[in-house]
């Protein structure tokens, strides 16, 4: 590990002010640090801000930045109204490490991309313009959307995609002293030409909360993840299904994925294609296929098109039949 | 840099990279926390932190200053076990012991998140878990044991849990 | 000394007389509170003070020269004391008693290899000066891609000479029914969980080393060999060891760096390898390919069998996979071929991982057996049972003890065999297929030489004394029982001391002889105290009754210690191979059973639960026994369904170097699991009459699950481990 500067923060202000790389939980920063895959010069620890409390606001949560994943999975709103959320954060790492990772952090998580992780290979992601050692190479957990010519790292969270499928917003610091709310949907960035580039924060701006809204009424929640093992691996494909029905006809669908794409993956079409629809395999078939007409397999990872389906076609089959 | 360590009021002045785990290793001596991975991908290293079940791997010890921590050499000593070691001998829970400190710690910390309500990847209804196996196989997968002594380990836990 | 060779059958009198009950008992480990406390010592902790940290440097490319090395960035880091490279004793790969590894060259044999070492006062710096040397290459392509290496027919290397009996070709040619497939296992990492660490000092011309390691005795020899030095100037400690699984029976390249080291710096110095160094550092086991041959009648009676596969190894190791090791003994049939041919690859080395041989080729021939029946219309049991052979139907040697027609059955009956639907496929619940698969487990069991000590001190405690190591294997609570038993003495009135190469010679923890042959020594070590003892009571060894420190001889009693007052009396017991070992065919045997649930989404796989029974010999202590059994069925069920090293063959480096990305077995994919034995002690095996349990349990638990998912799905995947993707397509329709 590279030596760094280090100070710890007392309020936000001071945070942004800092000038360096945040760390909170750190699990996923220092696993990097480590390995030198991230060298920042300076760290600004922020792990003892005041921003670690779950309110309830316009109807729904506003959930700090350093809300532990484990509190935030059990917290009794989260549990009642929210359950996707809990589900897919704890379907996430294993409990010591939902002990210390954050809520703003597990945003920000890196990619699992082995090549990423291994310094001698290339990586666009890592050093930019070096190359993409995942294609055309061993790319089994990669991604069949929304990846470029550069890079098909899959963005490794759950809690993100549950996020997603409930229409979250990260609300932020900047050093400037402004404040920002950012619909997730607009929170991160394809990888295209600058797969470094993972998300629309500027330098130095601090995820503070992330703003829940009012949850559906009457929506069923399903978050489902498929993965290597039964538990402590990442996903595979992952399927966070918020949707309601009224009188048999789909009223409202969210679907986001984990394990297909650089980011949460979310695709209006597929909602689309549900909306106003009844509950019929011709309509999750249509849903299926809206999701993955553009998926491209890299090889290894082909089976993620046909899992992906069988997953999504089986969620919706789970939020809209009857109760078990 | 101070730390409340097994109780005692610590002082160490470590590299500003050190982890926790290494501090506590290589500074205090206190080698019960083991080190398998060094990334949070083992569960060796499982100590508790105010109360809480972490991977000491994965934290910088300066960051800790004024925690309380509580490692195995903490929870009892091999004249004065606590009933989670004592339980782990009874049942073989072990084979070469090198995981062992570290499923002990979790398993304390563990059945304390189920005294609190928190639910699991297996809870049925998320308000209110009930600890099976398939929950304490759930909640330890954090841990792992290579020589896969883990049907041993859950017999261990479950007997502190209904004790 | 009591001195045993196995020329044939021998048991202690005095084991059947004793009275004390304690081997066998499955009491609580004897170091359980070390361990449970966090107070056992392994390799790298409990350091003298001043001990120096190193860290290594290793080699970014896969295949060449070393051309230069620039250290001066890292030699100006505060906190470096030395930057060591080019010295002519620093191996290039691991060495072990019967091969050394290149010394002192530039060559990189493979990515990863330790090319230069940096020590330094904290692990913080010398790990980030590790990072700062650099390093030039002249690099030159390499094999990476072992299914694009020509395979060699005639190498020398491995254990296990090729077999041919009768003309397969032929045999096969005329056979009714004939089964021929190919299967693949990838490579697996032995994965201990503690780090392969070593602690080195020297004071004068000793050395001391405290290392990771399964063979101390091995050890000695080898790191006197690769520093130049005489055998008796090294001394190696392993009192604990965070594991093996055979990755720890040789001697890495750390151990000799940590030697170096700390001679060169005149201070201790520590060293251990990081997670991902440990996977270039420590060998591997081979991946393969086996095409695996059955020709047999419409009644299933089998005529021919072929096992012949592809290993690999690099240039610089001489072992090779034994992949059919485990099938030789354990069918019928005249016409018989096993071989394992040989590609030449540049990765790291291949080497023992627990079980070599059986752990995959069970793979191959129980899955294949699986298919057989179900071809033949046979029960899979039946099948077996049909071609159970009465003597090895490979060396014509007869078996010692071999219970696998009982563990067949009386596994069958536990497990509920008969509830196993005939037809795949037909049993689902909700979105599950469930289905039921068996294996047989067999792993062959050596006879090796072992010495151990016995003391019997002035105050009626016994110690015993021999360089074994414990890995986990339950070493030492079973020469305390075994002294215990032998002696007359309660547990509490034992002192094991191992792992240290002072002590009498062991064969160290490998192969699974470890255990029967140390507790055999000790228990030899005890004769010859019984016989001290008789003659201080005046009566015949055989008249000696002794139970809780007290001997009855002659209608006296007389407590332990007031017999050896100031006397104490100190033995030595030795067993080895001879002619009953030459003449026999051993093997530990048993019958595996698994009860998988399938998604039929996802393809995802359950293991629901195992249930194993085991002919072991003399079971000496039924707890350490059962666990270690157990986890032996784990690993099974993890290289049935996750382990899998991938290679990229564009450089020779591991895709998945970690347990992040590695898949172990964690405690979710672990189901209930039963394991049950049949004991008959076998008094050819060794004087304790037990046969090894370490690996036996991972032979054919990986099979059974496989042939589960069979009767689950309806689907056969020859290609190891089955992970969803493989099943995905020809799961039903959603």
């Amino acid at each position: 590990m590279k030596t760094f500067d280090y100070s710890r923060a007392d309020s936000p202000e001071a945070a942004v002010a800092a000038g360096g790389r945040f760390i909170a939980g750190g699990t996923n920063l220092l696993d990097l640090m480590k390995l030198e895959v991230e060298t920042p010069e300076r760290l600004v620890d922020i792990s003892r801000l005041d921003l670690n409390t779950v309110e309830e606001k316009d109807g729904g949560l506003l959930i700090g930045a350093l809300v532990p994943n484990s509190d935030l999975a059990a917290d009794p709103r989260v549990i009642a109204n929210y359950p996707v959320l809990s589900r897919a954060l704890l379907a996430g790492a294993s409990g010591q490490l939902r002990n210390k990772a954050t809520t703003g952090g597990n945003l920000l998580q890196r990619t699992r991309c082995y090549f990423f992780y291994d310094t001698h290979a290339r990586c666009n992601k890592r050093v930019p313009g070096s190359g993409c050692d995942a294609l055309g190479g061993f790319n089994r957990i990669h991604a069949i959307l929304g990846g470029s010519d550069q890079c098909i790292a899959t963005h490794p969270g759950d809690m993100p995609v549950a996020m997603r499928a409930l229409d979250a917003a990260v609300v932020t610091l900047k050093p400037d002293g402004d404040r920002r709310r950012i619909p997730l949907a607009d929170f991160y960035r394809l990888p295209g030409d600058t797969p470094h580039i993972e998300t629309v924060l500027e330098p130095g701006e601090l995820v503070t909360h992330v703003a829940l809204p009012a949850p559906p009424t009457g929506a069923r929640q399903i978050y489902r993840k498929v993965r290597d093992r039964a538990s402590y691996a990442f996903a595979l494909v992952s399927v966070a299904g918020v949707v309601a029905m009224t009188q048999g006809t789909i009223t409202h669908a969210a679907l986001a994925f984990g394990g297909l794409a650089p980011q949460p993956w979310r695709d209006a079409a597929v909602e689309a294609a549900l909306i106003g629809q009844a509950p019929t395999q011709a309509a999750f078939d249509a849903a299926a296929d809206a999701l993955l007409s553009g998926a491209r397999g890299h090889g290894h990872n082909d089976f993620k098109i046909p899992l992906a389906r069988r997953v999504l076609v089986t969620v919706l089959r789970d939020l809209t039949g009857e109760p078990a | 840099m101070r730390f409340t360590i097994n109780g005692s009021k610590r002082e160490a002045d470590p590299d500003i990279r050190a982890s926790l785990l290494d501090v506590l290793r290589e500074e205090f001596a206190l080698t019960g926390t083991k080190k398998g991975c060094d990334h949070g991908q083992c569960g060796a290293c499982t100590v508790l932190v105010n109360g809480r079940r972490i991977n000491a791997c994965l934290t910088l010890a300066v960051m800790h200053q004024d925690d309380d921590i509580l490692t195995i050499e903490g929870l009892g000593s091999s004249d004065t076990l606590h009933p989670m070691q004592q339980a782990f001998v009874r049942h073989d829970g072990y084979q070469c012991g090198y995981c062992t400190p570290g499923q002990i710690c979790s398993a304390v910390g563990m059945l304390d998140e189920v005294a609190k309500g928190w639910p699991s990847h297996v809870t049925d209804d998320l308000s209110a878990p009930v600890l099976n196996d398939a929950e304490i196989s759930e909640r330890m997968s954090g841990n792992l044991c290579r020589c896969s002594a883990y049907p041993t380990i859950v017999d261990a836990i479950r007997e502190v849990h209904e004790a | 000394m009591s001195d045993v060779a196995m020329d044939a059958p021998y048991r202690p009198a005095a084991l059947d007389r004793a009275e004390q009950g304690l081997l066998g008992k499955p009491i609580d480990r004897y170091e359980g509170p070390l361990k449970v406390s966090g107070a056992a010592p392994y390799a790298f902790e409990q350091a003298p003070e001043g001990t120096a940290y190193l860290a290594i440097v290793t080699a970014a490319i896969g295949r060449g020269r070393v051309t230069g090395i620039d250290a001066a960035a890292a030699e100006a880091m505060p906190g470096v004391l030395k930057v060591i490279h080019g010295d002519p004793r620093m191996p290039a790969g691991e060495g072990n008693s019967r091969a050394m590894p290149t010394m002192g060259g530039d060559e990189i044999f493979h990515y990863g290899q330790g090319i230069a070492l940096v020590v330094a006062e904290t692990q913080e710096v010398a790990r980030e000066a590790a990072r700062r040397v650099t390093v030039h290459y002249d690099e030159q392509p390499g094999r990476f891609d072992a299914a694009e290496v020509e395979v060699q027919q005639d190498h020398k290397l491995g254990f296990l000479p090729p077999v041919n009996r009768g003309d397969l070709d032929a045999a096969l040619a005329q056979a009714e029914v004939v089964l021929d497939r190919t299967f693949t296992t990838p490579i697996h990492f032995p994965a201990a969980l503690e780090p392969h660490a070593t602690l080195a000092w020297w004071e004068g011309e000793q050395l001391t080393v405290r290392s990771s390691n399964q063979v101390i005795g091995g050890a000695k020899g080898t790191i006197a060999t690769a520093l130049g030095i005489d055998k008796d100037r090294v001394r190696v400690l392993a009192p604990y060891v965070g594991g093996g699984f055979g990755g720890k029976t040789g001697v890495g390249q750390e151990a000799v760096f940590a030697a170096i080291a700390a001679e060169r710096v005149g201070r201790p110095v520590k060293v251990a390898l990081t997670r991902r160094q440990t996977a270039y550092m420590v060998h591997h086991r081979s991946p393969t390919t086996q095409r695996l041959r059955i020709g047999c009648d419409r009644d299933g009676r089998i005529g021919a069998m072929g096992h012949e596969s592809v290993a690999y190894q690099n240039d610089d190791s001489a072992f090779l996979e034994p992949v059919p090791f485990g099938t030789l003994p354990l069918y019928a049939g005249e016409a018989r071929r096993f071989r394992t041919d040989l590609a030449r690859i540049d990765l790291p080395a291949t080497g023992a991982v627990r079980a070599p041989g059986e752990a995959i080729g069970t793979f191959a021939v129980e899955c294949a057996m699986d298919e057989l029946a179900e071809q033949l219309g046979l029960d899979p049991i039946e099948l077996r049972r049909r071609n159970e052979p009465t003597r090895d139907p490979t060396s014509g040697k007869r078996f010692t003890t071999r219970r696998l027609l009982d563990c067949y059955d009386e596994g069958a009956r536990r497990f509920g065999w008969d509830k196993r639907e005939s037809t795949p496929g037909s049993r689902r619940e909700g979105e599950w297929l469930i289905g039921m698969g068996m294996a047989a487990a067999l792993r062959g069991n050596f006879t090796v030489n072992a010495e151990a000590e016995v003391i019997l001190g002035a105050d009626g405690r016994a110690t015993v004394k021999t360089d074994m190591t414990d890995i986990g294997t339950g070493t030492y609570t079973i020469l305390a029982q075994t002294v215990g038993e032998m002696l007359g003495l309660p547990i509490s009135a034992i002192d094991v001391v191992i792992g240290d190469t002072d002590l009498p010679p062991s064969a160290g923890s490998g192969g699974s002889f470890g255990a029967g042959s140390a507790c055999a020594a000790a228990a030899l070590a005890c004769e010859d105290i019984l016989t001290e003892l008789a003659l201080r009571m005046n009566a015949a060894a055989d008249d000696l009754r002794l139970k809780d420190g007290a001997v009855t001889a002659g209608g006296r009693t007389s407590p332990l210690a007031d017999l050896v007052r100031d006397r104490p009396i100190t033995a030595r017991g030795k067993t080895s191979p001879g002619k009953e070992s030459q003449a026999t065919s051993q093997a530990s045997h048993g019958a595996q059973f698994a009860e998988v649930a399938v998604s039929a989404i996802t393809g995802e796989v359950r293991v629901r639960r195992m249930l194993g029974v085991f002919d072991i010999g003399r079971v000496l202590n039924e707890k350490t026994a059962r666990n270690q059994i157990v986890g032996g069925m784990v690993w099974g069920l993890a290289y049935a369904l996750t382990e899998d090293a991938v290679v990229d063959p564009r450089n020779g480096r591991f895709v998945n170097p970690d347990f992040g990305e590695y898949h172990v077995a964690v405690s979710a994919d672990v189901p209930r699991i039963e394991a049950h034995f049949i004991e008959e002690i076998d008094d050819s095996a060794n004087p304790a009459g037990a046969k090894g349990v370490g690996e036996l349990g991972i032979a054919g638990s990986g099979a059974a699950v496989v042939n589960a998912i069979h009767n689950a799905t309806g689907v056969r995947i020859y290609d190891m481990p089955v992970t969803l993707d493989k099943l995905l397509s020809s799961l039903p329709p959603v």
